[in-house]
């Protein structure tokens, strides 16, 4: 069921008498309950469409809807209740500085209403809990590290108890430790919230590890929308190919090209299995590993391997594999 | 010893205090009154300005020159011309009660312009957060820009106590009464380099002591 549609999203900026096209006839889904990435280069207008849900922008032209309720037409006053069931992260935290971790968890329900209840505290601390922040509540953002700042923002957007949680360039400040950390407690909330959670980043990485589907921007036009699978393994635009490169290895240039070269992609079980093993087994090839990565999508385990195989049996082989759920092409 | 004695014999310690109250019930009673009157005049000017929570081309474009002419005549001549509006006001353009007007319209544009600022420093971050929790404009101005802003507005009542230390001397010239009136009268007019001398003093201590004032202000706001 699609929770959020964007129905053929333009989007025009006019600065200073020069206009840019932002985003142009974007159109896709996003289900609840998933993760959905969505994945470009700077500039190519991923972190004005993730605005949109939340209307912090406005499109020039299509529309957007969430739950079947077209956005442009929902009145100012209600636009505020909207947002409040809409949680929003941002790459620089947007933490008040003035207030302490638990203050700043704290605001977003004092907003909704001046005077906080007993239960509204509570809330706030399990909240700091539920982020593993209990013990640094007292502490100014200044006193936070990264990933603890962004901890705290996600304590904050989920004060209201929001259907959608988005997250722009939620990692992109972090270092590597605290992106893991920031990863993993949003896949948590998801799973144990069925929280849809709305993902913008340049890093198919972070898509890698945590998104169900995505959708590729690029230059403000929809390159592709797939699962993560389909678009990292079977990329059908150039935007993709070059933003999961650096993802899955190649042999070195040293080795040189080979037309026996096969690229073999497995999931899930096959991952542990004995598909590679069985599909050599007495069969007269030679069978090189050239590159290759094992390591998982969400929380299916893939196998990626660039391979040559030569000799007699090759057809004999590429028909076991397949049969055993491989997925095999040629390399050019 | 005797010679320092002989030096300060025209130092007369009544007329001293008395015009250094004066000095001190004028700056605060003009800072004050330019406070009430230039926060809100300096929130508004963000909020209008073209990358403000509401750009108003017209508004911005009325309040800017308002605060501009108030800000490019010299204070002298400001007291001078205000004269009139003074009388209307409180009665008199003489004395502490007389100085107030002209000061808070000399401090007060000066005051939002330094508002202006301090609020255009706040985090483009911080206040996009606050509207994606379904802040209304109100709640943005008081609830987020006025409080991240507060060290620099902190400081900005520190720069105008300062500018208004130096008015008030100008306003002694013209009747306003003061330690500027006591250092043209006595000092520069009586050649009573004493009294020149002593006068100076109280002020540097005054405007030393309210920077000093300020800066602690600010470090107890900078949450670090």
């Amino acid at each position: 069921m699609s929770l959020i549609q964007f129905e053929a999203i333009a989007k025009r900026f006019t600065a200073s008498g020069r206009s840019q096209d932002a985003l142009s006839d974007v159109s896709f889904d996003v289900k609840r309950g998933e993760v959905f990435g969505i994945i470009g280069l700077s500039g190519s207008g991923k972190s004005t469409l993730v605005r949109l849900i939340n209307r912090l922008e406005t499109p020039t032209r299509g529309r957007v809807r969430i739950d079947g309720t077209d956005l442009s037409t929902v009145s100012p006053r209600d636009l505020i209740q909207l947002r409040r069931k809409l949680g929003m992260i941002f790459q620089q935290f947007g933490l008040l500085s003035s207030r302490t971790a638990r203050q700043n968890v704290a605001f977003a329900l004092e907003l909704a209403k001046p005077k906080l209840e007993a239960t509204d505290h509570k809330k706030v601390d399990d909240l700091l809990n539920r982020v593993g922040l209990a013990d640094h509540a007292h502490k100014y953002p200044a006193q936070l590290s990264g990933g603890q700042k962004q901890r705290v923002a996600i304590a904050r957007a989920l004060a209201n108890s929001p259907d959608i949680l988005l997250c722009d360039e939620p990692t992109s400040a972090l270092d590597g430790e605290s992106t893991q950390g920031v990863l993993d407690l949003l896949s948590e909330l998801n799973r144990d919230l069925g929280l849809t959670v709305v993902i913008v980043t340049h890093e198919m990485e972070v898509v890698r590890r945590i998104c169900d589907r995505v959708a590729v921007l690029d230059h403000g036009r929809l390159a592709e929308v797939g699962t993560v699978a389909q678009v990292l393994f079977d990329p059908q635009s150039e935007a993709a190919r070059s933003l999961s490169r650096h993802l899955l290895p190649v042999p070195p240039a040293e080795i040189g090209a080979s037309e026996d070269r096969l690229r073999l992609t497995y999931f899930g079980d096959v991952v542990t299995g004995d598909a590679l093993s069985a599909a050599t087994q007495g069969a007269h090839v030679r069978f090189s590993i050239l590159s290759g990565q094992v390591s998982a999508l969400k929380s299916v385990p893939y196998g990626h391997l660039i391979v040559d195989i030569a000799g007699p049996d090759r057809g004999l082989v590429i028909e076991r594999l397949k049969h055993s759920g491989v997925r095999v092409e040629a390399v050019a | 010893m005797n010679d320092v004695l002989q030096f300060f014999s025209n130092i007369d310690p009544v007329e001293i205090a008395l015009a250094s109250w004066e000095t001190v019930a004028m700056l605060l009673g003009s800072l004050v009154l330019s406070v009430g009157l230039g926060l809100p005049l300096g929130v508004w000017l963000s909020v209008t300005s073209p990358t403000g929570l509401a750009p108003n081309r017209l508004t911005y474009g009325l309040l800017s020159f308002v605060v501009n002419v108030l800000r490019s005549i010299p204070f002298v001549i400001l007291f001078i011309l205000l004269i009139p509006v003074t009388l209307a006001l409180v009665g008199t353009s003489l004395g502490v009660r007389g100085a107030i007007p002209p000061l808070v319209l000399g401090a007060a544009p000066f005051f939002a312009r330094l508002v202006e600022t301090a609020l255009r420093e706040v985090d483009r971050s911080v206040v996009e957060a606050t509207q994606a929790l379904g802040a209304s404009k109100r709640q943005i101005v008081l609830h987020t820009l006025v409080p991240e802003a507060m060290p620099g507005l902190v400081a900005a009542v520190t720069v105008t106590a300062i500018a208004l230390v130096s008015y008030t001397a100008m306003a002694g010239v013209v009747g306003a009464g003061g330690l500027g009136d006591l250092a043209v009268r006595y000092g520069y007019q009586r050649f009573q380099t004493d009294v020149m001398v002593v006068t100076v003093a109280l002020i540097i201590v005054l405007v030393q002591g309210l920077q000093m004032f300020g800066d602690a202000l600010v470090a107890r706001f900078h949450k670090r």
